[in-house]
C-alpha cells in the first residue's frame, strides 16, 4: 500500500518577530514526511519545538516560508475556490482547550450551527439527523448531548463533540492538537479511543500533537519526534519506542512518568546536562547540539534525516555511527517477545 | 512515625448565591513526618480548595466544621496573627498555577522580599537575599535571574525559582498543588528531583504533592490519597494504591492510565462513564461515586449512607460500603 494521502516537502516556517536568535526562530525546519490514509501519525515533543505550527501550515492557517504541501498530489498553495473549499472540508482541526469553543449560556449542539451555515446549507432539514450520526460515531450517545449545556459535560465529552463537528464535513485528515492534556485520565481514553475507531471504520488520518509519549504510544502507528523545530526521529511507533536512536528521544523515553515504572535516580550534574549546558547552540548545527551528551566536531554541521532501518530515520551523526545498537530498551512491545 | 499534619472530619464549602458548593465535605487522614503524601483526583474534586484552605481560609470559602492539627495544634482555632506567623514559615503552599500568578512588575528579589517580609518582619534584606542566592545555586539557577522579570524566564526555571521562594525560611509542610502539570517531561523530572532533594537537605519536611496525573505521584509519592468529588476514596501506600487499589473509583482510574506495553491496536484501555457530580447543594448522604459505580454492592445503602473510611488493614483506608464488615469484599 502506498498511497499517500498528504506529503510535506522541505516545509519550513521562519517567524522574524520572536525575541531569540536576533529576531529569528525556525518554528519548522524543513520537514519531510509523508501521511498515508488511516494513519495516526504521533507528533511527540517539548513545548516551543514547533508542533502546533506545523499543523497550522497543513490547516492552511499560516503560510510556509519555504516548502510545500502535497493533498492528494495537488500543492495546497495552488488551491483555489471549489477546490479550497473541498480542502478545508478534508483537513480539520480540534484544538486543546475544549471549554473555549463552547459558549456556556447556549445549548452545545450550538456548535453545529456554523458548519451547516457555511458548508452544509442544502443539508438542513437532516441537520438533526446528521449530528446524531457522527455524535455516534464519537461514541456519544444523542440523547446525552442534545439540549445539555457545556457544563453538564465531562471535557472529554465536549471534545469529543468538536470531534463529532469534524465528521459533518467529510474529514481525511484530523490535525489533533494537544486536544487531551486538558482532560482527566478517567476522560481522556474515551477520546483516544474515538480516533482509533475513526482511524478503524472511517479511514481517517490523524496528527495526534501530544507531549505525553505514553499517549503518543497507545495510540499512533508512526511517531515524529520534534525538537527546535527540526523532525529529529521518525518511523513505525513500535520501533522508536522500542529502539530510540536519538538521544533526545532517548532522554524524554527516560523520563516520562508512567506507573509501570520508577525514574531511575540521577545524578545532579546528568540532570543538568540533561536539559541545560554551558554550551552554544551552533547556528546550523545539529539543534540538539548545547543538551546532548553525546556531541562531537562533526555535530557542528548539521545531520539530515537517514534511515537507520526499515521504517524508522533519524538526524543523528551519534545514533547512525552506532546504528543504535547500544540503545537501551525502554518501552517493551509485544511481538518482540 | 510522628505525625506532622491530621486532619478529622474537615469541611470546607464555597458561599455562592444558589447556595452551598459542598467541595470538602468530611475528610479525614494525616501527613507523618518526613514522607510525601500524594493526593490525586479528577479535575474538580477539591484538591486545590483542600490545600488553599489549609493555609487561609478566604472568600467565599467557608469552614463548615472537622479540625486541624498541625503539630498538634489545631489550627482551625488560631487567630489572625498567629496563623499568619504560621503560614509561609511552617506550613507553606505552592498555589496551582502560581508560576503564571507571579507579579509581572516586580523583579524575582523583590517577589522574595515582599513575601518573607509579609511573614516574619524581623528579617534583614541582606539576609533573606543572601539564602536565596545560595538555593538558586543549589539548584541551577545563574545569580542574575535574581535580577530578571518573571516573563523572561522559561517554564522549568519559573518553577525552580517558585519553588525555592516556597522554601526559603524550611517550612515543615510544603503544599505544592500541581507544579509539575504545565511542565515538560524533562522538567518535571527535575522538579520531583529538586523537591526530594529539599526533603534530604531539610528544607522541607514534609510534603503534600497534588497532581491529577498518577504516573508523577507513582514517582515521588510515599502515600496516595485518592479523592473523588469531596470525599476521600482510598488512602495507601504508592505500591498499594497503584498496585492493588480498593475503591471500585482508583480501580477503574488505574486501568484508564496508559501503560508501557498497552496499544489500542492490541488492547483497548477504558475510561470510566459518567463524570464527577455537580457539588452546589449536593446531599452529604450516600457515596459520591454511586452514580458513575459498577459495583453497587449494597445500592440502598450506598446511595443513602455515605461510607465511612474504613482501615481494612493498618494503614490502609478505602471509604466504599463493599469493604464494612459483613459486606462481600473484594
Ligand atoms: N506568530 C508567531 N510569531 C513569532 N514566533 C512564533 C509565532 N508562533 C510560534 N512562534 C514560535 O515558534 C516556535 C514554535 O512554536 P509552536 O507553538 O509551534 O510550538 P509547540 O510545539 O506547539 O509548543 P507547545 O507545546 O507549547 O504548544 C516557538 O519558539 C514560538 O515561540
Ligand atoms: N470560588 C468558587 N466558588 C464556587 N465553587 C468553587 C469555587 N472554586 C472552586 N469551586 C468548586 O469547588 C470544587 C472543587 O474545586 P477545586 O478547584 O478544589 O478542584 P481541584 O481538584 O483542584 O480541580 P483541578 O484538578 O481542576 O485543579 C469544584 O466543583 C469547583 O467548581
Ligand atoms: S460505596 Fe457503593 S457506590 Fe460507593 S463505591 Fe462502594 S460499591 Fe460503589
Ligand atoms: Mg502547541
Ligand atoms: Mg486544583
Amino acid at each position: 500500500m502506498n498511497e499517500v494521502l498528504l506529503k510535506v516537502e522541505n516545509l519550513s516556517k521562519i517567524y522574524r518577530s520572536g525575541i531569540a536568535a536576533g529576531g529569528v526562530t525556525t518554528a519548522v525546519d524543513n520537514a519531510n514526511f509523508e501521511i498515508k490514509p488511516a494513519e495516526i501519525v504521533a507528533l511527540v515533543g517539548e513545548s516551543g519545538s514547533g508542533k502546533t505550527t506545523l499543523g497550522k501550515l497543513i490547516l492552511r492557517l499560516i503560510k510556509p516560508s519555504l516548502g510545500k504541501i502535497i493533498y492528494n498530489g495537488i500543492d495546497i498553495s495552488k488551491l483555489k475556490g471549489r477546490r479550497l473549499v473541498e480542502y478545508y472540508r478534508h483537513v480539520q482541526g480540534v484544538f486543546q482547550d475544549p471549554f473555549s469553543s463552547f459558549n456556556p449560556i447556549f445549548k452545545v449542539d450550538r456548535v453545529f450551527d456554523l458548519i451547516f451555515d457555511s458548508y452544509l446549507k442544502e443539508m438542513k432539514q437532516k441537520k438533526r439527523e446528521l449530528i446524531a450520526n457522527a455524535l455516534e460515531k464519537v461514541m456519544l450517545n444523542p440523547d446525552d448531548v442534545f439540549g445539555k449545556y457545556p457544563h453538564q459535560m465531562s471535557g472529554g465529552q465536549l471534545q469529543r463533540i468538536l470531534i463529532a463537528r469534524t465528521l459533518l464535513l467529510d474529514t481525511k485528515l484530523l490535525i489533533a492538537d494537544e486536544i487531551i492534556s486538558m482532560l482527566d485520565a478517567s476522560v481522556r481514553v474515551d477520546v483516544l479511543n474515538t480516533l482509533g475507531k475513526l482511524k478503524d471504520e472511517n479511514k481517517i488520518s490523524v496528527i495526534f500533537v501530544t507531549h505525553d509519549l505514553s499517549l503518543g504510544y497507545y495510540i499512533s502507528d508512526t511517531t515524529m519526534i520534534m525538537y527546535k523545530g527540526n523532525i529529529v526521529e521518525m518511523g513505525d511507533t513500535e520501533k522508536v519506542y522500542s529502539n530510540p536512536l536519538h538521544p533526545y528521544t532517548r532522554m524524554l523515553l527516560s523520563v516520562v512518568p508512567t506507573v509501570d515504572r520508577k525514574w531511575e535516580k540521577k545524578k545532579e550534574e546528568e540532570l543538568f546536562s540533561l536539559f541545560e549546558s554551558g554550551k552554544r547552540r551552533i547556528w546550523n548545527g545539529c539543534p540538539y547540539y548545547d543538551r546532548c551528551p553525546l556531541a562531537m566536531e562533526v555535530c557542528q554541521k548539521k545531520p539530515s534525516l537517514l534511515e537507520i532501518e526499515s521504517g524508522h530515520k533519524v538526524a543523528c551523526y551519534a545514533a547512525i555511527q552506532s546504528k543504535g545498537s547500544k540503545a537501551e530498551k525502554t518501552f517493551s512491545s509485544e511481538n518482540e517477545k | 512515625m510522628e505525625t506532622l499534619l491530621k486532619v478529622k472530619d474537615y469541611k470546607v464549602y464555597y458561599q455562592t448565591l444558589k447556595g452551598h458548593v459542598k467541595a470538602i465535605d468530611g475528610v479525614d487522614f494525616f501527613v507523618r513526618s518526613r514522607e510525601v503524601l500524594g493526593i490525586a483526583g479528577e479535575s474538580g474534586c477539591g484538591k486545590s480548595t483542600l490545600s488553599n484552605s489549609l493555609i487561609n481560609i478566604k472568600a467565599p470559602m467557608i469552614y463548615e466544621g472537622g479540625e486541624v492539627y498541625f503539630d498538634g495544634v489545631d489550627i482551625t482555632k488560631l487567630d489572625v496573627n498567629k496563623m499568619r506567623t504560621l503560614r509561609y514559615t511552617k506550613m507553606s503552599i505552592i498555589p496551582q498555577y502560581a508560576m503564571d500568578a507571579m507579579s509581572p512588575t516586580k523583579k524575582i528579589k523583590r517577589i522574595i522580599f515582599d513575601l518573607v517580609r509579609e511573614h516574619d518582619r524581623k528579617i534583614a534584606e541582606e539576609e533573606i537575599i543572601s539564602i536565596a542566592r545560595g538555593r538558586f545555586k543549589e539548584v541551577g539557577l545563574v545569580e542574575y535571574v535574581l535580577n530578571k522579570y518573571p516573563v523572561e524566564l522559561s517554564g522549568g526555571m519559573k518553577q525552580r525559582v517558585v519553588m525555592v521562594i516556597s522554601t526559603l525560611m524550611n517550612p515543615k509542610l510544603l503544599i505544592a498543588d500541581e507544579i509539575t502539570s504545565a511542565l515538560d517531561v524533562s522538567s518535571q523530572k527535575f522538579t520531583i528531583e529538586m523537591l526530594e532533594e529539599f526533603m534530604d537537605k531539610g528544607y522541607v519536611d514534609s510534603v503534600i504533592f497534588i497532581t491529577h496525573d498518577l504516573s508523577v505521584l507513582y514517582q515521588i509519592a510515599d502515600r496516595i490519597m485518592i479523592m473523588y468529588a469531596g470525599n476521600v476514596a482510598e488512602i495507601g501506600t504508592t505500591e498499594e494504591i497503584i498496585k492493588s487499589p480498593l475503591h471500585p473509583y482508583t480501580k477503574m482510574l488505574v486501568e484508564s492510565l496508559p501503560k508501557m506495553d498497552v496499544q489500542y491496536k492490541k488492547k483497548k484501555l477504558k475510561g470510566i462513564p459518567g463524570h464527577p457530580p455537580n457539588l452546589l447543594n449536593y446531599p452529604s448522604e450516600g457515596c459520591r461515586f454511586y452514580e458513575r459505580c459498577p459495583v453497587k454492592i449494597n445500592p440502598q445503602k450506598c446511595k443513602l449512607q455515605k461510607p465511612p473510611l474504613f482501615e481494612v488493614k493498618p494503614g490502609r483506608y478505602v471509604a466504599c460500603w463493599a469493604y464494612a464488615e459483613g459486606e462481600k469484599g473484594e
